[in-house]
């Protein structure tokens, strides 16, 4: 038995119109241990009343007896009737587990409120308070109080509570402080909402069912640590617990195996229907909060590599948004123009009729990618561009071979200089990626694998991939910082990913990707997390790499500017299919599709700016003195 | 000034957020002042804070976390109306004109935030900001998150708000053809300080200080062409700046 | 580094001076008149007051705690009032036992864990189920209830090992290993439980993130990728619970040598709790505390080895 808890990995949030215990009663699991932990409950409150003796009648004759028709569980060493004392156990282990379930619950719910809702002093005490109970093992605590207030099981299960409570404390206090975060609170406040208001209604909705699960897990040890204390000997002899009754049992392990077979039971079932309600509950949880987060995932990084899965996902639960329409319209191609003919080489990369599905729980597969051909000539930029859940994200992925879990193949080909990719297997796809194939990622950050320096992971695809030694892997991973415009090489390459700004860290995505001279480099989104002129720097990086080292770039983005700047040639891509294609000239200039207008009218840059109001000659003293606002954050006030 | 949109651009970490949470009274203002219809509003207590929330109201960047996902858009709605001592009946009277004021159908009241898109999240949140009849909503990012098509649309419902309700916004974005796109004058952040200021069309088009000249030169313009020529002039502007 | 171990290894003082203090006050102004239930109702007052001054009970409690302290810190931590024992010399000769059973728990723990998590996260499917599965079990039912189940099953009936009693390893180690086995297979399975569901927890989070497919796309296998950088990455969190697991078993294993009758510091808790002998109380719970405080710093340092932020915060 042990006092560790895990809470909830993840704060579900309470979503929906469907009950939790609806949907918990739902799943067998679910409903079996509620009706167990019901029938629990019921005879905790009337066991006394149907038990057919007094638990603590004590009969010579009946030491140790067999069961029989008037004792059918037999009785004890005392010569008390089993079943009575079992019965009466059940109220008072169950009473003396919510003596402890309900401290905890209040010590750590209001102290996990306050410390993470208004953090300040309090929060140290707090957090300082936790580790010390945290230092020791709850039973050698109780062991300790047991020395000074005696054998008590409510004195020892009041203390138990306050041990528990940092369990409900870094729960609410883990929960409170996401939630803190979250805008919707700002806007709360912003909206004049008071702290207690905000508390209630933002605040403990969100906490509230997590806490019921922990108060399961929590019951769970309450029930475990209390039966312990009393199976050690050391709880009121005179009340029948599960503990003493196995103490009993165990004391006569040869003579009654039996009698230990009782509470322990009671002991088992209950704990075991508790933690299975607690799983199933965070189950039923955890699934819908799964899907918000991915969707949130994809916005935030404005097109993710699950967008298109979710936004479909989106179309068949939600019923507001897309349908795949009409795969039979063909895709509009315009002929090569000269810049593009001039740059026509051979065909490197050639995707044809290519369909991606994802499986489905209930079985079935949803397609995000509905047949598409692309085909791309060695050393010319070609732009893949589309909005959100357009699926050309997935596509890269598939011609990678790193679709999503789940993903896969479901149609057509993709063939890379005479290689078959879409049946390719690990094996296969391990000679080709980063060797013939390179990728530079959209998010700096995220891509560099915070425990490793830069440097040892550039040089272990080096090392593995093309079999260079330490000493020239490594010199070749400097050369290469330096190439990416790196100002200090050695430094950087010792640096973990945590110490160099975001732009460096694209530099050194880059720097990996044209490592080992691949042939082709798929770029998903590569300046999108970037600041704008951080951009502009990197887009001439890979401008300068790719006229250098004459590699083809499949370019996957939703920005026309970054189209304009590189692209030889562009196809756009809606609802999982290619609707347009042509030179970059001809898209930009005579688009004939009307989501490609569409997109295009879109853009901002060409329209006039908005006009001063009352004149142009408005002065600054003017518009001070206009009574709206005038903002003079001086530089440190503003961070 | 009513009815106008001022306009602050800043790449991350230039500050401009924290300018506007300043200004919404979510971060601590630690010098100088800002004043709001002639009122100190740097330094105010959380109580005088609150009776402020009817003139000054938000719309943040992130649709997805902006919203209370527990909550039904009616619920958020009227939240600021409740807090005001609105009645219920005049709330949910309320909560339909605001729908129909941000383009979405009446329906929509009864459900959660996750069955909408990121533009429509906007448009409620657009609608939140507007319960109280605000004189100033702040714009931190709202349209940076959404798709171009999505992005043009939430911008031009910001602008019909403003002509028929004359409300005054302070738009914050790192985007330049966004806050040239709705902004009557124009702000430029760097470092935490505004380095360059004026006319929309003035700061947008012709930029005067260095830091502006290379945030315009930097973005590229979605015309091959045209761009090929910016490329070339950002890199003189770089080779002289690298002289100098 | 440097800093970091000594920032560690001051709060970790602080906390064992914290408890030392809590733990005194309470067990010395909650015993009520101690000297009176040491010698029993018969005892004249005079005979009592002189026991309450051999034992120093006389002096202000300030005065006391002082005492214990310094004697404290040159290892004598007073004698037991009932069989006159150094509290130092039981409390450690215990230890041993203790802590053989409870690291020896600890380390199965982590490598059946590892082994167990890291299957369940890249295979799935059923086995995934199964392993699921068992842990909610092994992690609900209380390590007592399955040290009884071992004893009645492997003990009595199979007579496989012995129920009862310890063997010292000097005197015999195929003795020691027969008679610590049960003890540790009891007290691991709880721990397997719990540190299992975490590794499968960081390990497929570890699996979702970018960087995995990134080094994928630079040609390294899969094998590799999850073998040196997912399980690195997955390593900060299950450590973590392995570290509150331990706290866990030096509890559990209180009652499970209760079981075993092995005569380790959790028996010397029980006895002394029962007799209330103080002294010896107070030793137990300052020789867990320091445990604790040290195990936690190996398992931090274990963390800034894996992780390189933690170093530097």
């Amino acid at each position: 038995m042990t006092t560790a808890i895990t809470p909830p990995n993840t704060i579900p949030t309470p979503t929906g119109r469907t009950s939790l215990l609806r949907r918990v009663i739902r799943r067998p699991l679910g409903a079996i241990s509620l009706a167990f932990l019901l029938v629990v409950a019921l005879i905790a409150v009337i066991g006394p009343l149907i038990a057919p003796y007094d638990p603590n009648l004590a009969s010579l004759q009946l030491v140790l007896a067999q069961p029989s028709a008037e004792h059918p569980l037999g009785a004890d060493s005392g010569g008390r009737d089993v079943l009575s004392r079992l019965l009466a156990a059940t109220q008072i282990s169950i009473a003396a587990a919510l003596v402890a379930l309900v401290t905890a619950l209040l010590i750590g719910v209001i102290a996990g409120l306050i410390a993470g809702y208004y953090r300040g002093w309090f929060d140290n005490v707090a957090s300082w308070f936790t580790a010390l109970v945290m230092a020791l093992p709850g039973i050698v605590v109780l062991l300790a109080a047991r020395a000074v207030v005696g054998p008590s099981v409510w004195a020892a299960m009041f203390i138990f509570g306050i041990l528990l409570a940092p369990a409900y404390f870094r729960l609410v206090y883990a929960a409170v402080s996401a939630v803190r975060s979250e805008l919707y609170v700002d806007a709360a406040r912003v909206s004049g909402l008071s702290d207690l208001r905000i508390i209630s209604r933002h605040i403990l909705s969100v906490v509230r069912a997590p806490i019921i699960i922990q108060s399961a897990i929590v019951a769970g040890i309450a029930i475990a640590i209390q039966s312990g204390l009393e199976f050690l000997g050391l709880g009121d002899m005179s009340v029948p617990t599960w503990g003493s009754m196995l103490n009993d049992g165990f004391i006569n392990i040869y003579k009654a195996p039996l009698l230990m077979m009782w509470p322990s039971l009671a002991i088992a079932l209950t704990s075991i229907a508790l933690t299975l309600l607690a799983n199933v509950m965070r189950d039923a949880l955890e699934r819908t909060v799964q899907v918000r987060r991915r969707r949130r995932r994809a916005v935030a990084t404005a097109t993710g590599s699950i967008a298109a899965v979710t936004t479909s996902i989106g179309t068949v639960t939600g019923g507001i948004g897309l349908d795949a329409e009409a795969e039979a319209e063909p895709t509009i191609r315009h002929a090569d123009d000269e810049r593009a003919a001039a740059r026509a080489g051979d065909t490197i990369l050639d995707v044809r009729d290519l369909r991606i599905g994802y499986g489905q729980d209930d079985g079935g597969t949803l397609e995000v990618v509905h047949g598409v051909s692309l085909d791309i000539r060695r050393g010319e930029v070609h732009g893949l561009i589309g909005e959100s859940g357009s699926g050309k994200t997935q596509t890269a992925f598939a011609v990678l071979g790193l679709l999503p879990r789940g993903g896969r193949i479901t149609g057509g080909s993709i063939d890379y200089e005479g290689v078959r990719l879409d049946t390719a297997g690990e094996r296969e796809y391990t000679a080709i990626r980063g060797r013939r194939i390179g990728y530079i990622p959209q998010e700096p950050m995220s891509n560099l694998d915070p425990s490793f320096t830069i440097g040892s992971q550039l040089v272990e695809p080096l090392r593995v991939g093309l079999g260079l030694s330490k000493k020239d892997a490594t010199e070749k991973a400097l050369a290469l910082l330096e190439r990416v415009g790196i100002p200090d090489p050695k430094r950087t390459f010792a640096a973990y990913p945590h110490e160099v700004s975001g732009g460096m860290a694209q530099r050194v995505l880059i720097a990996g990707a044209v490592s080992t001279d691949p042939d082709l480099i798929i770029a998903d989104e590569p300046t999108t997390a970037l600041d704008v002129t951080v951009q502009a720097e990197v887009l001439d990086l890979l401008r300068d790499l790719q006229a250098e080292r004459q590699m083809a770039l499949l370019l996957v983005t939703h920005n026309f500017g970054v189209v304009a700047d590189l692209c030889d040639r562009v196809s756009v891509m809606q609802h999982g299919l290619i609707v347009e294609h042509g030179p970059v000239r001809a898209i930009f200039g005579r688009a004939e599709h009307p989501y490609t207008r569409s997109l295009l009218g879109a853009i901002l840059d060409e329209g006039p700016a908005r006009a001063p109001l009352g004149g142009a000659d408005i002065e600054q003293a003017d518009i001070e003195d206009a009574d709206i606002v005038k903002a003079a954050v001086v530089k440190g006030g503003a961070r | 000034m009513p009815g106008e949109t001022v306009g602050l651009v800043g790449e991350s970490g230039s500050g401009k957020t924290t300018l506007g949470r300043a200004v919404l009274g979510l971060a601590p203002v630690t010098g100088g002042s800002i004043r709001y219809a002639g009122r100190e509003i740097g330094q105010l207590h959380r109580r005088e804070r609150r009776e402020l929330s009817s003139e000054i109201q938000v719309v943040f960047q992130d649709p997805y976390s902006s919203l209370n996902p527990a909550l039904t858009i009616e619920q958020i709605l009227i939240e600021p109306l409740t807090v005001r001592g609105v009645t219920s009946a005049a709330a949910k009277q309320r909560v339909a004109t605001l729908l129909e004021q941000v383009g979405l159908p009446v329906d929509a009241r009864s459900r959660l935030p996750r069955e909408f898109s990121g533009g429509q999240r906007q448009r409620v949140a657009i609608a939140r900001a507007l319960a109280l009849d605000p004189k100033l909503i702040v714009c931190d990012e709202p349209v940076s998150a959404l798709d171009l098509s999505t992005q043009a649309r939430v911008l031009d419902l910001f602008i019909e708000i403003q002509e028929r309700t004359g409300v005054a916004y302070l738009f914050i974005s790192h985007d330049l053809a966004v806050v040239r796109h709705v902004s009557h004058r124009v702000a430029v952040m760097y470092r935490g300080e505004i380095v360059e200021s004026g006319d929309g069309d003035q700061v947008t088009a012709r930029p005067e200080h260095p830091y502006t000249q290379k945030l315009f030169m930097a973005a590229p313009v979605p015309d091959p062409d045209q761009q090929e020529e910016r490329r070339i002039a950002r890199r003189r502007l770089m080779a002289i700046a690298a002289e100098g | 580094m440097l800093p970091f171990v000594l920032r560690r290894l001051a709060s970790g003082v602080v906390l064992v001076f914290v408890i030392s203090v809590i733990a005194y006050a309470l067990l010395y102004l909650g015993g009520g008149d101690i000297a009176r239930r040491i010698l029993g109702q018969n005892a004249t007052d005079d005979v009592v007051a002189q026991k309450a001054a051999d034992l120093g009970l006389d002096q202000p409690l300030l005065a006391q705690y002082f005492d214990w302290l310094t004697s404290a810190f040159g290892g004598d931590l007073g004698r037991s009032w009932f069989t006159g024992q150094l509290v130092a010399v039981s409390v450690s000769s215990r230890l041993a036992v203790t802590l053989s059973i409870v690291i020896g728990a600890t380390i199965i723990a982590a490598i059946v864990a590892v082994v167990l998590g890291v299957l369940a996260a890249r295979r799935g499917g059923w086995i995934d189920n199964v392993v699921q599965f068992v842990s909610v079990i092994g992690f609900a039912i209380p390590g007592f209830l399955i040290a009884l189940v071992l004893v009645l099953v492997f003990a009595i009936n199979l007579g496989l090992f012995k129920a009862t009693g310890y063997v010292p390893f000097a005197s015999s180690p195929s003795g020691w290993i027969a008679s610590v086995t049960l003890p540790v297979v009891a007290l691991s399975i709880g721990a397997i439980a719990t540190v299992a569901q975490q590794v499968r927890g960081s390990v497929l989070d570890a699996l979702s993130r970018d960087y995995v497919r990134t080094l994928r796309s630079r040609g390294l296998s899969t094998n590799r990728v999850v073998y040196k950088h997912v399980l690195r990455n997955a390593g900060g969190p299950a450590l973590a619970v392995l570290a509150v697991q331990f706290v866990g078993l030096l509890g559990g294993a209180v009652i499970v040598e209760q079981i075993f009758a092995l005569p380790g510091i959790g028996q010397l808790a029980v006895q002394a709790t029962g007799a209330g002998d103080i002294p010896v109380v107070m030793g137990v719970v300052i020789a867990t505390a320091i445990i604790v405080v040290v195990v936690n710093l190996l398992i931090d340092l274990a963390q800034a080895a894996l992780n390189p932020k933690v170093r530097l915060s």
